[in-house]
């Protein structure tokens, strides 16, 4: 996302003649984009958000059909989990080695990402069949439409962000570590690890109180 | 000249206004709406105290500092004065403060569920007092009424003796509805699968009108309902004819009443399933259905049941899983068919 | 395989030509009249070559003062319809009494009920005001355009497809018949089986992004593009007031995308989030869209109240009374807009405590908002005032905005709004305050910036005539709601049976046809000025003597706005330019960096658009063309990484001399 002004720089102010105190001959304002993309994603936080009150309130409701506890299986999660960790890990190691300049090892370790985040959402969608299999899909109760609409909405941010992803590749590739493109790395950065505190948050409210005492 | 039409406009819909004062709101019947309609003319007194003076003080600054008048003062950099802050902060907030104070104990005098201590100004009754009870099923597009302690029924027709605490309990077969009798007590929602509760009285005999206040579909218009209070004799001899009118609601009636209809003509039941309104409540009215409590009921059993099961030996769960089933006494949950 | 797959079905859904209102001779009518409307627009637009300018200039544009035009059109535009569906309603209620029935059957009125709240709010009162801060507020503030141009194309071609799609429900297929916000189970599968409520979803999901976005982008210009010296506490008023509406724009919105998400998701999967049986909850719809739908009203008031601040403090000359007053009222009043929801539904049996602690924060807000109007009362005390028209439309607000506040107070009383809730006098309420403070500021701001944006002002003589139409037929129209909600009377009904009430709902509907009055009256304002623009040319580009920056520029501005950013030292920082004699400068002018219109926003807005339709109609087909159509264009916009372009310094320098050559000749 280039924006039109796009320097870092604080403004010069130059003078001319008298009237200068009223204006400046030559100013560029700070860019935007991060901040833009943050309150993106704290608006993007608030629908999980209500997500997160839904299955609040309707998470208990199991309409005489299948609880978290006899669905869960904790195994499964703890390996998406690590999935999606090691994925942030990995993208971080992408962000270094695109600060330092290093463009294919930026790009490799992107790849790595992209893979641990196609392993989560295989992952995942296997659970998703294999729930609508046994005839716990989100038709089945409040606390199931509330279950796959809150971890859903999770996975489809993360397939949206691995699109995202496989198009930096390319665009990196093709026009190396820009400014613009730096930029746009961090975007994707921000937005990996929101998924990956989402992910938390879903795991230990779901998961882990849906199946532990 | 805006001023002058201003001042003309407002005094005549101030005069206008006036009309509104012979109306059912400020002067109810009923001593639950008697009681909000005085806190309507409080609420609005202490508000005039801001809103007379601001709408005042408006058309007299914009025609005393219009440009044309040059003998009014003109002080284009004057834009504080901590006196003014004080007073403009400080004013609203007094009667706010006031406001809010008749808010949290007017609310919690009138809240509908809490049982009524009186009968009208000046006649207290006892906490223990038994109001009557009343279930209320808003239907598509008609009122259903049950009479419990009766144990007769009606539709689109209430009848309740006067002086007498009633007690409305309130639910909706399959869309959000509002209960409301404007001479008798404010609304509350009917709303399926949940029950809200109303206590009111009515202080004077006669026929009220009685509606829908939530917009609730093709028929919402038409759905309507006549409330008669009348002296206890009346009311009794009024029941003991409906008894004797016959006419049963069971299930299968229900079913075939809770069709969507529009205009629906007084109907009366000389007989109620007793289980009937608990079974509309429910949601499982129809044969094979759950109930919603006790489906709940087992949710929250096997919430708390499910942790402790995940921790005993296998065997011991299989044996309370045998238990459950012998004892279960609804039949397989199925979903509730609709029309 | 393939033949078990029925090819009708998958490209057409649930689409077929009963969709089309055939048998409806008023929607014929219409349809009718927009087809021929169309036609002429067609042909004129052919006749003068203007559809590869109207492409490149316009749709393209990533210009903020376009763009800023563009919603207001929009917005004008929804008016006319919206304002169509009130006195259709107005008819029927004063019509159906009795043995009478009007002339709407309650299948049809219903839908027009629920079409007129939501086009009012969502595609009138919303675009206006995103309006005017795309078009002020970067001027205000000395940018050049706002943070992301691109995204401000893109937020209002998906505010004008949710348009788009609201419209086609009128022909093809119906409208929800369920209420402005569509409460479940009503608007639940199993009672409202049809496309209605459809339609009511992907219009508001497509629009609702288009906002978001706009949003975050106003709330980055404000933060990020200041000119120097222009701290927090001396940006216009207008300035602040946008930034405390945006942030309740990013704080709101993602509430509404995800419940009107789930509604659809009952809907077209059968989950149980608002479901009566199976574990769902309908009272958990009817929260989450009331914590959007309170901070919205507060999204709509508070651009106004800042046209309010502006237009005061220039037409009584002098600065506005108690400026970090005004600043404190305004961020209150975004707070605890989060803190009042529930006051929409005291009936609903949450209990006591519940109610009064939502009816206490709800008698709060008040407090800031008096401050507000005492504030712009003192900048009137001891002013010289221009009864020019925006100042006109400001008193007409205060006098009636404030009798509209103190009736929300009313209701916030939760045993009165036990009796009022639903009423009349509720829908007399929530006009008088929409009416009377949104709107009436929007006209104001209309007569106050358009000189700024067209270079001639509007006239005065037809304003004056919309003005007096409007605030007298406001008050012929709206008065008899009270009075009938007093009576006891409930709102959404058609049809009624007590004769002796008829008189208030005809004397309310000849306050709507004075309405109907102001609004043709204004129509004949935008013609009249048009054609008498010569004599109405704002040849300085400070009409007012104007105390903010965007009176610095010429009318209309220059692409770039200002061609030297300006430096701030105070509040009314033109004001103080012209106090000290500020004069241009004549040399030294540089190229200007600016970015390129671009296509990318109006298609992939178009295919979010076409998106809808297939979802609404279960073309899932469609669907999948359309989505992958749409991705494939996110990514294809993203590989073009040339966006912008230089202006010459000459031709900046030729621009500005002609300005001040202009100024010149005219002292």
């Amino acid at each position: 996302m280039s924006e039109f002004t796009a320097s870092n720089q604080a403004e010069a102010g130059n003078a001319v003649g008298d009237a200068s105190r009223y204006y400046v001959t030559e100013h560029h304002p700070e860019n935007g984009t991060l901040l833009g993309f943050w309150m993106y994603l704290m608006s993007d936080c608030l629908i999980f958000a209500c997500l997160f009150a839904t299955y609040a309130v309707l998470g208990r409701n199991y309409a005489g059909g299948p609880s978290g506890a006899e669905l869960f299986d904790l195994k499964l999660v703890a390996l998406n989990t690590a999935f999606l960790l090691v994925s942030s890990i990995t993208y971080g190691f992408a962000m270094l080695s695109a600060h330092k300049g290093f463009k294919s090892k930026a790009i490799l370790w992107l790849g790595v990402t992209g893979v641990f985040g196609l392993a989560f959402l295989s992952l995942e969608i296997y659970e998703f069949v294999h729930l609508i299999h046994e005839g716990a899909g989100p038709q089945r109760s409040g606390f199931l439409t509330s279950f796959f609409a809150l971890v859903g909405t999770h996975g489809l941010h993360v397939t949206f962000g691995v699109i995202w992803l496989v198009t930096l590749m390319f665009q990196v590739g093709k026009h190396g570590l820009t400014v613009e493109n730096l930029r746009r790395l961090t975007c994707l950065s921000m937005f990996w690890h929101f998924l990956d505190v989402i992910w938390i948050g879903v795991f230990t409210f779901v998961y882990l109180m849906g199946t532990l005492p | 000249m805006i001023s002058k039409i201003a001042t003309r406009g407002i005094s005549l819909l101030l005069l206008t206004c006036l009309a509104g004062c012979n109306t059912v709101l400020l002067n109810a019947s009923g001593d639950i709406a008697a009681q909000q309609g005085q806190l309507i003319i409080v609420s609005t007194l202490l508000m005039l105290l801001i809103v007379v003076p601001v709408i005042v003080a408006t058309l007299y600054f914009a025609w005393r500092y219009r440009q044309s008048n040059t003998t009014a003062p003109y002080s284009p950099d004057w834009d504080h004065s901590t006196k003014l802050e004080l007073l403009i902060w400080g004013a609203p907030l007094l009667i706010i403060i006031a406001l809010g104070l008749i808010t949290w104990i007017s609310t919690h005098l009138l809240e509908p569920s809490r049982p009524l201590t009186r009968l009208s100004e000046g006649r207290p009754i006892a906490a223990s007092t038994k109001p009557m009870i009343v279930q209320v099923v808003a239907l598509d597009w008609k009122w259903l009424f049950i009479y419990p302690e009766q144990g007769i029924a009606t539709v689109n027709e209430l009848v309740t003796p006067v002086d007498v605490p009633v007690r409305f309990k309130i639910t909706a077969s399959s869309v959000m509805n509002a209960f409301y009798i404007p001479e008798m007590a404010g609304m509350i929602y009917a709303m399926p699968g949940m029950e809200t509760t109303l206590n009111a009285v009515m202080n004077k005999p006669g026929t009220y009108k009685g509606f829908s206040s939530n917009y609730s579909g093709a028929g919402f218009s038409d759905m309507k309902f006549e409330y008669k209070a009348m002296a206890a004799g009346d009311f009794n001899a009024w029941v003991a004819k409906t008894k004797a009118g016959g006419g049963a609601l069971n299930r299968p009636d229900y079913i075939a009443l809770e069709k969507p209809s529009i205009k629906h003509p007084v109907a009366m039941y000389g007989s109620v399933d007793p289980e009937l309104y608990s079974k509309i409540l429910n949601l499982c009215v129809a044969e094979g259905s759950a109930c919603m409590n006790k489906t709940m009921a087992a949710d929250a059993q096997r919430a708390k049941g499910d942790m402790a099961m995940k921790d005993m030996p296998k065997d011991v769960n299989a044996r309370i899983v045998a238990a459950q089933a012998a004892a279960e006494v609804c039949t397989t949950p199925t979903k509730t068919e609709k029309k | 395989m393939l033949d078990q797959i029925d090819l009708t079905k998958l490209i057409f859904g649930r689409l077929s030509w009963e969709a089309i209102p055939f048998h409806e001779p008023i929607l014929l009518a219409t349809f009718a009249m927009v087809a021929l409307g169309g036609l002429a627009l067609f042909a004129v637009l052919f006749k003068y070559k203007m559809f590869g300018p109207l492409w490149t200039n316009w749709f393209t544009s990533i210009d903020h003062k376009r763009i800023g035009i563009m919603y207001m059109v929009l917005g004008l535009i929804m008016l006319m319809r919206g304002f169509t569906d009130a006195l259709m309603m107005r008819t029927q209620q004063a019509l159906s009494f009795g043995d009478g029935q009007g002339f709407l059957p309650p299948h049809h009125y219903d839908q027009v009920f629920t079409a007129h709240g939501v086009i009012m709010i969502f595609f009138v009162a919303m675009p206006l005001v995103t309006g005017f801060m795309n078009y002020i507020v970067p001027l205000q503030i000395g940018a050049r355009d706002v943070a992301f141009p691109f995204l401000n194309n893109f937020s209002f071609w998906m505010t004008a497809f949710g348009a788009i799609l609201v419209n086609a429900s009128l022909f093809v297929g119906e409208f929800a018949r369920t209420g402005w916000l569509a409460y479940p189970p009503l608007s639940g599968i199993l009672a409202s089986p049809d496309v209605g409520v459809d339609y009511y979803i992907w219009a508001l999901q497509v629009a609702g992004v288009g906002t978001l976005l706009s949003g975050v982008n106003l709330i980055a210009t404000i933060v990020k593009m200041r000119a120097p010296g222009m701290d927090m506490m001396k940006m216009p008023i207008f300035v602040w007031t946008s930034l405390c509406t945006n942030i309740l724009i990013v704080a709101a919105f993602p509430v509404l995308t995800a419940v009107l998400a789930m509604l659809g998701l009952d809907r077209t999967l059968g989950t149980h989030f608002f479901t009566s049986e199976l574990g769902g909850n309908a009272m958990m719809y009817v929260n989450l869209i009331w914590i959007w739908g309170h901070p919205e009203v507060y999204i709509l008031i508070l651009p106004a109240f800042g046209i309010y601040s502006e237009v005061v403090s220039t037409f009584c000359g002098k600065r506005l009374f108690g400026y970090s007053s005004m600043v404190y009222a305004t961020l209150v009043i975004t707070l605890l807009s989060y803190l009042v929801w529930l006051h929409h539904f005291f009936t609903m049996g949450s209990g006591a405590s519940v109610n009064a602690f939502f009816g206490i924060t709800t008698m709060i807000i008040s407090i800031p908002t008096g401050a507000k109007i005492f504030n712009w009362l003192f900048t009137m005390y001891h002013g010289k005032i221009r009864f020019e028209l925006p100042m006109m439309w400001t008193v007409a607000f205060m006098v009636t905005f404030t009798v509209g506040g103190m009736t929300g107070v009313m209701l916030a009383v939760p045993p009165a709004d036990f009796v009022l809730h639903n009423s009349l006098f509720l829908i007399a309420h929530f006009h008088n305050v929409i009416i009377g403070g949104v709107l009436f500021g929007l006209f104001a701001g209309i007569n106050y910036w358009y000189p700024k944006a067209f270079g001639y002002k509007l006239d005065a003589f037809w304003g004056k005539i919309s003005f007096w139409l409007w605030v007298v037929g406001f008050w012929v129209a709206f008065t008899p709601p009270y009075i009938l909600g007093f009576m006891g009377v409930t709102r959404r009904l058609s049809h009624f049976e007590d004769p002796s009430i008829q008189y208030l709902f005809q004397i309310s509907l000849v306050g709507t046809l004075m309405i109907a009055g102001g609004i043709a009256a204004m129509l004949v304002q935008f013609i009249v000025s048009f054609m008498r623009r010569k004599e109405l040319r704002d040849w300085s580009g400070d009409p007012w003597d104007g105390r903010t920056l965007e009176w610095a520029t010429s009318s209309p501005p220059p692409d770039y706005n200002f061609a030297f950013t300006p430096r701030v030292h105070d509040n009314d920082t033109w004001a103080d330019m012209k106090k000290m004699k500020y004069v241009r400068p004549t040399t030294g002018y540089q190229p200007i960096h600016m970015p390129s219109n671009t296509w990318a926003g109006f298609v992939i807005a178009a295919l979010s658009g076409i998106l809808g339709f297939g979802l609404i109609w279960h073309m899932w087909l469609l669907v999948i063309v359309s989505f992958v159509a749409m991705m494939a264009a996110i990514i294809i916009h993203t590989f073009n990484y040339k966006r912008d372009y230089y202006i010459p310094a000459d031709e900046v320098a030729a621009t500005e001399l002609a300005h001040t050559r202009l100024l010149e000749s005219h002292v």
